[in-house]
């Protein structure tokens, strides 16, 4: 089979993998028919996450349909078109027991940090990743679900991880009706993190980039106030002003690890590895904020240590709330969401790229080429 | 205002919210919010059939972290650690847990490690490392690499050029240290 590859910092090829078998009684082979690269893959891509190993193949935002089941599947059969939340997750050990997916502790013998997840390095459990015609989906009973006929395929695969992270970016925030929301990063995540923040009753909602055209689609796509914080000479400030000197209720950092907005902590993150992410978002984040406000962490950090303002936060008697979303407990709401026209995942799709062109693809997305916002992977390609 | 009791008002009311954003204000009451509140038991295990899965076969020592009991019943098995960056994996596992620094210290050399490895294993093969379309950097011309950074505030510009002196970097570091060590050797050949 064809997939993509990890070749070292900046480097990703198509190769020909054998195809993956069945390890377990309850795994699943599916043959991948839409997949897409996710803002957090960059990470990968840039050689920042741990134990990320040549051969690698990326991939954790996917859906397709299953072409071959283990011993003891019993909910899915051949020919199933099914999506794959981005988490590996069992259904029973204590954390998935209560609806923990995203830190199920069965899946991933490299960390206890961090769950299961598709094609994200092996320091989360070593799997291979979607960005392949087919891909090995374990505790396939769990997991997949079988895509409503209703849905189209781009929604269906934005809700395996960007869509339903923004969703739950907006509930960490714990939004009470009349908030003001402040979202870093006007990427995917970011963008439904907003447009999410009004369904739970915002009375203002403000996303910050750098990028112009993603700021573009702020306004048009989540009805949001942007700011460019290269206009302000200081964008927390800034935000107290907009907010009379109070500061935002609710922070959400849709960013994480690569943020741009200081050289230092940019250049010590992502270019030199010294930290497990370049905290700047998560430190506006705290500086803009009221005291005693929430701020919600949904921007992906790699392990080693980042340089926080974790003074301030104390100070201000700040709520931090964060976690890698668990996708499948989000579904049935956001299902009546995205149904109900609330949200319009496929809108947020500017790039559909060859499975065969995937460093170009890669490349556009990382360097932000041609208004990139979301770029989806098509394994199959005419 | 901020040194008052009473908070800034908002703009528009909730009824005008209501009106210009579709959805707004269906999610306002927490129960309604999927995750709420964080831990909620779920009676129906999400479809698991078991209370402890089945153990797939372990076909190789798995490196795990040392914060696990045990091998967890499931786990990836996709490129098992070799050579030396496969060593190197295999100590920072076996010595260190995930609160230590060296762990993950180690791990990010052995990233390093492995890519020297790996390049040079690709020139034995018919299909060795070629950083130019490995890069995508053909995207640059047919993907508007000038018109979408010119006249544009982007701060990452800044750093941007560092990126292909990460790429090419090792590449030309060792292409120098192959012609230093020729000359090295035909001097000592000659003399």
């Amino acid at each position: 089979m064809r997939a993509m590859t990890y070749r070292g910092p900046y480097k990703v090829r198509v190769e020909e993998k054998e195809r993956p078998a069945i390890e377990h009684p309850n795994d699943a082979i599916v043959r991948v028919t839409l997949a897409a690269i996710c803002g957090s893959d960059l990470h990968l891509y840039h050689g920042l996450m741990p134990d990320t190993r040549i051969g690698h193949t990326f991939g954790h935002e996917f859906i397709g349909v299953v072409d071959e089941v283990g011993s003891s599947v019993q909910n899915l059969q051949v020919g199933d078109r099914v999506m794959v939340p981005f988490n590996i997750f069992c259904g029973s050990c204590w954390y998935c027991a209560r609806g923990l997916y995203s830190n199920c502790h069965n899946v991933n013998p490299n960390a206890t940090a961090v769950g299961g997840i598709y094609g994200y390095s092996h320091t989360t459990g070593g799997y291979d990743g979607g960005q392949s015609q087919f891909v090995r989906v374990p505790f396939a009973d769990v997991g997949p679900a079988k895509i409503p006929d209703w849905m189209s395929d781009e929604d269906a695969v934005l809700l395996t991880d960007a869509v339903p992270t923004g969703y739950f970016g907006a509930q960490l925030g714990d939004i009470v009706e009349g908030d003001v929301v402040v979202v870093f990063g006007a990427g995917p995540v970011g963008l439904v993190a907003a447009r999410s923040a009004w369904l739970m009753g915002a009375g203002r909602v403000i996303i910050i980039d750098h990028l112009d055209y993603r700021l573009e689609k702020a306004r048009t796509w989540a009805q949001a106030e942007t700011f460019n914080f290269t206009e302000y000479d200081d964008i927390v400030l800034e935000m107290k002003k907009q907010t009379d000197y109070l500061g935002a209720d609710v922070a959400i950092d849709a960013v994480g690890a690569e943020a741009d907005g200081n050289l230092l902590q940019h250049v010590t993150t992502a270019k030199l590895k010294l930290q497990g992410g370049s905290p700047v978002a998560l430190n506006w984040a705290i500086d803009s904020v009221r005291k005693g406000a929430t701020i919600s962490v949904v921007g992906a950090y790699g392990p080693l240590f980042s340089a926080v303002k974790f003074g301030d936060a104390m100070n201000k008697g700040l709520t931090l709330r964060m976690n890698q979303c668990p996708v499948k407990r989000q579904w049935p709401r956001l299902f009546e969401h995205v149904r109900n026209g609330y949200i319009t995942p496929r809108e947020l799709v500017t790039h559909r790229v060859p499975l065969d062109d995937i460093a170009e693809g890669y490349h556009i997305f990382s360097a932000k080429l041609d208004d990139c916002i979301k770029p989806l992977v098509i394994p199959n390609a005419a | 205002m901020t040194y008052t009791p009473h908070k800034p008002p908002i703009a528009e009311s909730p009824d005008q919210l209501r009106a210009r954003i579709p959805g707004w204000g269906v999610d306002r009451d927490p129960a309604d919010r999927p995750s709420v509140p964080k831990l909620a038991f779920q009676e129906d295990l999400t479809g698991a059939h078991w209370e402890f899965p089945d153990r797939q076969p372990e076909k190789w020592p798995r490196e795990r972290s040392i914060e696990h009991k045990f091998l967890t019943p499931v786990f990836g098995t996709a490129q098992p650690p070799k050579g030396l960056s496969g060593a190197i994996r295999r100590l920072s596992y076996a010595r260190y847990s995930e609160g230590r620094a060296a762990h993950w210290l180690l791990l990010m050399l052995a990233d390093r490690v492995d890519a020297v490895e790996e390049h040079l294993k690709s020139f034995a093969t018919l299909h060795p490392d070629n950083p130019i379309t490995e890069t995508g950097i053909k995207a640059e011309f047919t993907h508007h690499g000038v018109s979408s950074r010119i006249g544009r505030r982007r701060t990452d510009l800044v750093h941007q050029p560092l990126d292909p002196v990460i790429v090419a970097g090792p590449w030309v570091a060792a292409a120098g240290a192959a012609v230093a060590g020729g000359r090295a050797l035909v001097r000592s050949l000659v003399h």
